[in-house]
């Protein structure tokens, strides 16, 4: 027996609730960025420049214990933070501690980053520090740049595939979906304060590739059914297809999500916010294909009848009466 | 018919034989380093018992490469350093000051007397007696310059020689700092390739970024500060004349001189004469040694120009201290008991037999041709990167299976078929990253772990395709050529798109995210070959033995 967690034939009018669905999403767009804009992000040492220690000792963090260790030294602003893995042993207890980048100083003192463990060691003489990050305020200021560039320039080069592959309609269709599902996700890192750093950007780069995979194969078969089924309404060309697709784009989903899982469960934390950024991305991924790109394209329209000589509508064709 | 040419069904198998075999050595990774070092040892020419056992762990006629696994997995040491290319200009302006001195003294009598003013670093002012001679000390100074030897830079000439009042100014042209930035650069990296080689670690990746950066990682560092011990500062080594010895750290040291502290004595400063009589860069060894009074000590030895320099220096100055300074500290100042002539000598100080042995080897790889400002630095334990494998590995495996399952559960006999090409993309991707030496990082497992979900997408979308083609098709071979045929322009689109994304993630990613670039590229490359031509090779097997009637997908 198979198992089917999609019907053999479905016949789903993914039109019908476009109103709310497709309202939903320009909500959750809107809200993303102006959460973005009220809290910003949570931005990690690779942004903002400073140092993260982490720590690792066989007794139980104490956050007020290292924090009254620490603030003596005058280090500014020092986020303490508790990590929590279902892959720890049970004597390991692990904390986050983030100072911010030092006034004055590009190259990081080792002295700054001597005096914190010293001072740890005093509190909790059995702490180790497995590993201790710096960046300063220069590299990471180009790296926020080079971060936004990348971004872009994904999704801009897919842009021009797509428009290059198919008609210009479903190159816009296929970028607002695209950016739909970056400024969600930015905006889930914004509302939870998840630290947003190098990892963040490397998943959204991912979620932008999974993403248009996704509306591509939709967009693959709506072109295929445009030519086989000349009369059909577009509206109902796209709800086929959808449908044709359907089985295929939640399979793959759920693979991706299955491996996905067992590492956000048994991946460690180390990962952890770049597995849940690419976990997300999937989920608004499919989301995306299936009730924002094909709702812009139905918006904007595909021109159908390439028999009687109109002007020309901006298509990959259009030059080639000339 | 369902048809695949010989020689194709035998290149397919060959490229899935040679995934098998290239990630083999992987299962064994400890013993094949081992192996491999030991290889490299007796390569060198060293042998011995315990190199030969350590050599016989790995069969040498099977392939010996294996994933260089990152610095997160196996714990190290990562700084970026920055060049101050400018020290250059003040070095080379310092250093051009006799000379320029010279040239405009020979013309006493147009330009007047002529002194060296203070100003800013990398700049050379004089301030000329006679304004009317200044035209003609520019033109003099001008003399000296040389056209630039770049091809962007040729034909421009070295120096910059501007005039405003009795003052002249020289400092580098423009041309001639790009030239002198580039062999800066070039030279650090040298050097600090030669200080890391010679503190022993393996396999230490010390690259380029960027005009004037350099990234260094050394796996099995024990942290970014005794990287920085290894790279040390500057190791400039000179051998000063003293002018004067003061308690006064705000003391004015004049023109052409410079106040640097003794190490040992707190509170005790020497004023010392800017040119040094002897620089570091006429030694040509130096060694760890002990002093007559059996005190660690450096050794040295000069080169035939620094060692006549130091003897005539020696010779007319004895009786009177001078300083021998690391990185404008004065290490020791002896007073010249009697002229040496023999270009050799020892530095002594309070130095531990450690500190010995590192001086002597920075002085031996020789100095930075310029100060290091190190924008970023990261350590990793060797005890997280272990923990990060073991976790990784777990999750991949766990991920694997579930995989595996869920295609089985819902494509049956064609959902294994998949699965086992699934094995042979994992084979592969792993096979790959051995050969072409690329870096395994944490990230990098979760691209091969995100793969294996979006590798099966693509007999996902053959195997819905030939679902439906069973519908309306003659004949499940009809079907699944179909099937094969249609689902490939959804194929290809999808996985260009991705490749594009990974491909930028790649240049503009370090690190971590470059691996993980590096997985996803390579995996989806792979994972199109196993999903279009294993499973197909598998199925057409299949068929060709069963001829069936009807198949169910």
């Amino acid at each position: 027996m198979r198992l089917r967690l999609i019907p053999q034939e479905t016949n789903f009018n993914f039109f019908k609730a476009a109103r709310y669905t497709f309202g939903a999403s320009v909500v959750a767009v809107i809200a993303s960025i102006i959460l973005f804009l009220v809290l910003g992000l949570n931005f990690g040492i690779d942004f903002r420049g400073g140092t993260t220690i982490r720590t690792d000792s066989t007794s139980e963090v104490s956050v007020a214990d290292y924090r009254a260790a620490i603030d003596p030294l005058g280090l500014g602003d020092v986020v303490i933070t508790e990590v929590f893995d279902p892959t720890f042993a049970a004597d390991e207890h692990v904390a986050m501690i983030r100072i911010q980048a030092q006034e004055g100083q590009e190259s990081i003192s080792a002295e700054i980053v001597q005096q914190v463990e010293e001072a740890l060691q005093q509190v909790d003489p059995s702490i180790t520090f497995p590993s201790v990050e710096s960046v300063g305020p220069k590299v990471s200021g180009e790296l926020i740049n080079t971060a936004i560039y990348a971004v872009l320039a994904a999704i801009v080069a897919i842009v021009i595939y797509i428009w290059a592959r198919f008609e210009w309609q479903f190159a816009i269709g296929a970028v607002a979906a695209l950016i739909h599902d970056v400024l969600l996700t930015i905006g889930l890192w914004s509302i939870f304060q998840l630290k947003f750093d190098l990892a963040t950007i490397a998943a959204l780069l991912t979620i932008v590739g999974y993403s248009i995979n996704d509306t591509v194969v939709v967009f693959d078969r709506a072109r295929e059914n445009l030519i086989k089924y000349k009369k059909m309404p577009l509206i109902d060309v796209l709800n086929l297809s959808a449908n044709e697709t359907l089985s295929r784009t939640v399979m793959t989903s759920g693979t991706t999500l299955l491996a996905l899982i067992a590492l956000l469960v048994l991946g460690g934390d180390v990962i952890r916010g770049f597995v849940l950024a690419i976990t997300w991305g999937i989920i608004v991924g499919t989301y995306s294909s299936i009730y924002v790109a094909k709702n812009i394209v139905l918006m904007l329209g595909v021109k159908r009848d390439w028999s009687k000589e109109k002007k020309p509508s901006g298509n990959q064709f259009m030059d080639i009466d000339a | 018919m369902l048809h695949i040419a010989r020689f194709k069904q035998v290149l397919i198998v060959l490229a899935c034989l040679a995934g098998v075999i290239f990630t083999l050595p992987n299962f064994f990774y400890s013993r094949v380093e081992m192996h491999n070092d030991a290889a490299k040892d007796i390569e060198n020419g060293i042998t011995n018992a315990e190199l030969e056992a350590d050599l016989a762990q790995w069969p040498s006629w099977l392939p010996s490469d294996i994933v260089n696994l990152g610095l997160d997995l196996r714990g190290g040491a990562q700084l970026l350093a920055e060049v101050r290319v400018e020290d250059v200009y003040e070095t080379t302006m310092d250093g051009m000051w006799p000379q320029v001195r010279d040239v405009l003294v020979a013309e006493r009598d147009t330009i007047g007397a002529i002194r060296r003013q203070e100003s800013a670093p990398g700049t050379l002012a004089i301030r000329v007696a006679n304004e009317d001679g200044v035209a003609r000390a520019v033109e003099l100074v001008r003399g000296l310059a040389s056209p630039v030897t770049s091809v962007t830079g040729a034909g421009q000439s070295s120096l910059t020689v501007s005039a405003n009042g009795n003052l002249v100014t020289v400092e580098l042209s423009e041309a001639q700092k790009t030239v002198s930035d580039e062999l800066t650069v070039r030279q650090a990296l040298e050097i600090i390739r030669n200080r890391i080689d010679a503190a022993g670690t393996r396999e230490p990746s010390i690259q380029r970024t960027g005009d004037r950066r350099i990234l260094i990682e050394v796996p099995g560092a024990k942290s970014a500060q005794e990287l920085k011990g290894w790279i040390g500062t500057t190791a400039q080594l000179g051998f000063h004349e003293v002018i004067s010895t003061t308690g006064d750290e705000n003391a004015e040291p004049g023109v052409g001189n410079f106040l640097a502290p003794d190490v040992e004595r707190e509170g005790v400063y020497y004023i010392l004469s800017r040119t040094a009589v002897v620089s570091g860069d006429q030694l040509t060894d130096s060694q760890p040694t002990f002093d007559q009074n059996g005190r660690p000590a450096v050794d040295f030895r000069f080169n035939p120009g620094g060692a006549r320099a130091f003897g005539a220096y020696t010779s007319n100055n004895i009786g009177r201290p001078f300083a021998i300074v690391l990185d404008d500290e004065v290490i020791s100042a002896p007073t010249i008991q009697s002229a040496i002539t023999g270009g050799s000598g020892i530095i002594t100080g309070s130095f531990t037999v450690e500190e010995t042995t590192n001086l002597a080897v920075l002085l031996r790889a020789g100095a930075l041709p310029a100060g290091l400002d190190f924008l970023e630095e990261r350590t990793v334990g060797p005890e997280l990167g272990a923990d990060s494998i073991r976790s990784g590995q777990i999750a991949a495996v766990v991920g694997f299976v579930a995989v595996m399952i869920f295609m089985g559960l819902s494509y049956g006999l064609f959902g294994w078929i998949a699965n086992i090409a699934l094995i042979l993309n994992m084979a592969m991707i792993i096979g790959i990253l051995s050969l072409l030496g690329a870096t395994l990082t944490l990230p990098g497992i979760a691209g091969i772990v995100l793969t294996m979900g979006m590798a099966v997408d693509a007999n996902v979308l053959v195997y819905e395709r030939i679902r439906e083609e069973l519908k309306t098709a003659k004949g499940p071979a009809r079907a699944i050529e179909l099937g094969y045929e249609r689902a490939m322009s959804a194929i290809l689109d999808a996985n260009i798109t991705t490749i594009m994304t990974a491909a930028i993630l790649w240049f503009v990613g370090s690190g971590p995210v470059r691996g993980f670039a590096t997985t996803l590229g390579i995996g989806i490359l792979t994972s199109v070959f196993t999903a279009i031509f294993v499973t197909r090779l598998f199925i057409v097997w299949w068929f060709q033995r069963r001829r069936p009637k009807t198949i169910e997908v």
